[in-house]
């Protein structure tokens, strides 16, 4: 892939630095989205929060709904492929869809391998529990990585631990030697050039969006402070008993995550509006904990 | 003081070229960040959705006192569909200072986003690269407003007055050239 088409694709992954990428099954739902402010939507058959609760094999959504929602809002519309599916990928790609996620929300199609994300001219986003799965997947081609979190759960520890993971690896490469870095990216099982990249910059070389539980203003405040530079939100706003509401208030949040008082304003603006229920993530068993999934 | 709205969007891309330039700036959320400022950038992104905040900040009024003061504002992609008069693609509201008609997402979606270059001769050698991601088109000029940059037969930079606007992302690029053009305006008007 020519480097153009690199700069094209994180080029995207740029304009949504600072926004809200929202989780919608139906046009009627993106539709709440862009109204509220959300940069982007990500079309998909069932929120992980209604995956987990039905279980069985969570596929890419029907092209009839992606292209609904396509046709009613301006906003970049993403789909969701399961990993390594790359004709569920190539599907999305002839569509039009302006990102593609290779999501562990879905259930994995190769249980070896991710997509070659270089043999695509769509973008695409994936998930990562630490540094070295993160530039594994910048290896692979991805345009903008995540945090896994652990989707449909509305608890925020998951995403918190994986932002902490991959931001002090990466302080802690900006100050290791020359001499440290291949032994550095034999131990995060990564690409020699990308982890010499982050000792150099301090960042990944794609922009690192949060993802996984974010139920509330503050949540998404707070993945902002610990250095995402923008979030997902899945079932956290259509879970919630104010959809609309919510959707706005965790826009605000993020846009103003420096500035406490409107934090304050947008979590107020809730009133009496409840978030998602949520789940403890000691309580999930072995094949419910999404973010395993991925290698 | 270069202002550059940071609602969302490439806005620490262009703070990084004003940086190279040598010029002070400062990000704008609020209406108390215009003070003092002597011209502002109004970066890509996604116009819709700051739309909604410079509305809920009332920013756009404020941003329009700014123009009638006559100081400069540079809108590039999203931020030229809020400078714009007429907006289509869907239509939507816009600050409705610069005479154009821009159609939203004109060249299609995100694959068929693209990087091209073309000698500008307001700017001289070299060439100047244009990224453009789902990037918009300029459709109709309106009287006094002058073409900068054109591509294929279109208007993709434009000025009126105190007003610029770019279709594509002079951020995105090395080349400082047309941030200085702007900046070079806002010294001398503010």
């Amino acid at each position: 892939m020519s480097e153009t088409q690199l700069r094209l694709k994180t080029g995207l992954a740029e304009m949504l630095k600072g926004g809200v990428i929202m989780d919608v099954v139906n046009a009627e739902q993106a539709r709440i989205a862009e109204d509220a402010g959300a940069v982007a939507v990500m079309a998909l058959e069932r929120v992980p929060a209604d995956i987990r609760r039905d279980g069985g094999v969570a596929r890419m959504s029907h092209p009839k709904m992606i292209r609904e929602i396509m046709e009613e809002v301006s906003i970049p519309v993403m789909a969701k492929i399961r990993i390594g599916h790359i004709a569920e990928a190539q599907v999305l790609e002839s569509l039009g869809v302006d990102f593609i996620d290779e999501s562990e929300v879905l259930t994995p199609a190769d249980p070896y391998n991710h997509v070659n994300k270089f043999a695509f001219k769509v973008p695409f986003v994936c998930g990562a529990t630490n540094l070295g799965e993160a530039l594994r997947r910048v290896g692979e081609g991805a345009a903008m990585i995540r945090s896994k979190g652990e989707a449909g759960t509305g608890n925020i520890v998951e995403a918190v631990r994986h932002l902490r993971e991959i931001v002090r690896d990466m302080k802690l490469l900006t100050v290791l030697t020359e001499h440290e870095l291949m032994t550095e990216s034999k131990r995060l099982q990564a690409p020699y050039e990308l982890v010499r990249y982050v000792a150099q910059h301090g960042k990944l070389p794609v922009p690192f969006f949060a993802a996984g539980g974010v139920a509330t203003p503050a949540d998404a405040a707070l993945c902002m402070i610990l250095g995402a530079e923008t979030a997902f939100v899945g079932s956290g706003i259509f879970k919630s008993e104010d959809p609309a509401l919510f959707a706005k208030s965790i826009v605000k949040a993020v846009t103003h995550y420096q500035d406490p008082a409107k934090v304050l304003e947008a979590s107020e603006e809730l009133e009496g509006g409840n978030a998602m229920k949520g789940i403890e993530i000691s309580t999930l068993q072995g094949e419910q904990v999404l973010a395993a999934r991925g290698w | 003081m270069i202002g550059v709205l940071g609602i969302q969007g490439n806005f620490a891309a262009h703070r990084k070229m004003l940086d190279r330039l040598g010029v002070a700036s400062r990000e704008v959320r609020t209406v108390g960040d215009l003070d003092g400022l002597s011209g502002i950038i109004l970066p890509g992104g996604e116009s819709t959705t700051m739309l909604k905040f410079l509305k809920n900040e009332g920013l756009m009024d404020a941003l329009r006192a700014f123009s009638a003061e006559g100081k400069p504002i540079f809108g590039t992609c999203a931020g030229a569909i809020l400078l714009a008069k007429d907006v289509t693609g869907p239509a939507q509201e816009s600050l409705d200072l610069l005479d154009i008609g821009i159609q939203r997402n004109g060249y299609g979606r995100q694959v068929d986003s693209f990087i091209t270059e073309i000698p500008v001769p307001v700017l001289g050698e070299p060439p100047l690269e244009l990224v453009f991601i789902r990037a918009p088109v300029i459709t109709r000029l309106g009287d006094g407003v002058e073409t900068l940059v054109e591509l294929d037969g279109k208007p993709v930079c434009v000025r009126q007055g105190n007003l610029f606007a770019a279709t594509f992302h002079p951020e995105m690029t090395d080349d400082t050239r047309l941030h200085a053009l702007f900046v070079k305006e806002a010294e001398h008007r503010g």
